[in-house]
């Protein structure tokens, strides 16, 4: 072969070597293809692990969960709650995720903020959606500034005696 | 005799290289039978029950450390308003993170429209997320692996992988991609796996008090959600876009883009 042809080919192979080189060292070896074949996961193998290693914060205080967790040490409000239609809204909504709940954080935060209620109780005349079986008020009319549990008790607002 | 030994040697490596090497594999039945794993999830929205109070996006952002403040979000509520006057109007205002407290429209760039309510005709919310499509596109047009569907049908990406190219988030026909602020790469709803490989259910599953969000395993013909999807006349988002998305719709309208 003519050096005019060696040198370059010379320089293109070590480039590919080197490439090659790089990548056997720098790509971890679990790359594999999954059960949807190499053009929908094709994947690092331990990464699955690591997204079911994500910590968990809510601990499902859900409609009928929250008599598992929460009611342990709270029964009373769980039982106020259930009574209510309230009761279809996870504790932690309003009292944040438990985490480690009672270790670590042994208070959990009560939000009592108006716009919390508001969520649900904003009144939009909406007919057609599940919105309009929800009482609500005009946040502008009805005593605004102040928070909504100051006359209402949240786990039942049906709760005559506040 | 050269021309004649070149084609027999031709002939030979034509042959040779028709073989494939996968035919050369002995195939373990067990191996074939597990690769249709026993559980794919699904999720099934009732846009009927849902009435965009938005703790869904609050549990998510908190749940998956996204920052409250950022534009961005794995889950979102859009609101649809179809006033009698025969327009439409359609807003997602900070994803629905705070609920929707006004009657008023948000146009987007500080515009509001506000509704008369004698004008209303229908109007709905229709939550939205990661549809972990069958045949996403978004896993497609990874250029380097990180973003991928998993055996039981969850689609994920690699952090540590994701070179924040930002295709992906392109190529996703339901804008479910995101680029996450902290962590520079892609993100998406990833059906909170840390939970439901766990048994939980997903936050937004969790904190939806109306049953509007339910989550199911697809191969279980016992789960109640997934008789509701094999039985009730579901729909999706964009079946044109041809991703075969496996997060199934009741109730929604041919407007809901």
């Amino acid at each position: 072969m003519k050096s005019h042809v060696w040198r370059p080919l010379f320089v293109v192979i070590l480039l590919l070597v080197g490439i090659l080189t790089f990548r056997f060292f720098y790509v971890p070896n679990d790359f594999v293809s999954g059960e949807y074949g190499f053009m929908y996961s094709y994947h690092r193998k331990s990464n699955v692990d690591e997204w079911m290693a994500q910590p968990i914060k809510y601990r499902d205080t859900g409609k009928t969960k929250m008599h598992e967790y929460c009611g342990e040490c709270h029964s009373e409000e769980v039982e106020i709650r259930t009574e209510d239609l309230h009761g279809t809204i996870a504790c932690e909504n309003c009292h944040g995720p438990a985490l480690d709940h009672p270790n670590d954080p042994e208070k959990l935060a009560i939000d009592r903020s108006r716009e919390t209620c508001l969520r649900c109780h904003t009144d939009l005349p909406y007919t057609t959606s599940e919105r309009k079986r929800i009482p609500g008020i005009d946040p502008n009319d009805h005593n605004p500034g102040s928070e909504c549990v100051e006359c209402h008790n949240p786990h039942n607002p049906r709760l005559e005696e506040m | 005799m050269q021309r004649r030994d070149f084609l027999k040697n031709s002939i030979y490596v034509i042959a040779g290289a028709s073989i494939p090497l996968s035919a050369l594999e002995f195939l373990d039945p067990r191996e074939v039978l597990a690769k249709n794993p026993s559980i794919h999830w699904a999720f099934l929205i009732d846009t009927h029950k849902c009435v965009g109070c938005g703790f869904c996006v609050k549990a998510c952002k908190t749940e998956n450390d996204i920052p409250l403040e950022a534009n961005v979000t794995r889950t979102w509520v859009e609101r649809y308003v179809y006033t009698k006057d025969d327009r439409r109007y359609v807003d997602s205002p900070d994803g629905a993170l705070h609920g929707y407290t006004e009657s008023r429209v948000d146009l987007g760039k500080g515009e509001f429209k506000e509704i008369d309510p004698e004008n209303v005709g229908k109007a709905f919310f229709v939550p939205k997320l990661c549809n972990h499509c069958l045949a996403p596109s978004c896993t497609q047009v990874c250029p380097v692996g990180a973003t991928y569907k998993t055996d039981d049908g969850v689609v994920l990406v690699d952090r540590k992988w994701c070179i924040g190219c930002g295709y992906c988030i392109m190529a996703c026909p339901f804008a479910a991609r995101f680029f996450h602020p902290v962590e520079k790469v892609a993100d998406k709803c990833t059906f909170c796996y840390h939970r439901i490989t766990k048994g939980l259910e997903t936050a937004c599953v969790n904190a939806c008090p109306f049953g509007a969000r339910k989550m199911c395993n697809i191969r279980d013909i016992n789960d109640p959600v997934t008789k509701v999807i094999l039985n009730e006349r579901v729909g999706v988002l964009k079946d044109e876009f041809g991703t075969k998305p496996q997060a199934f719709y009741i109730g929604l309208a041919s407007e809901v883009r």
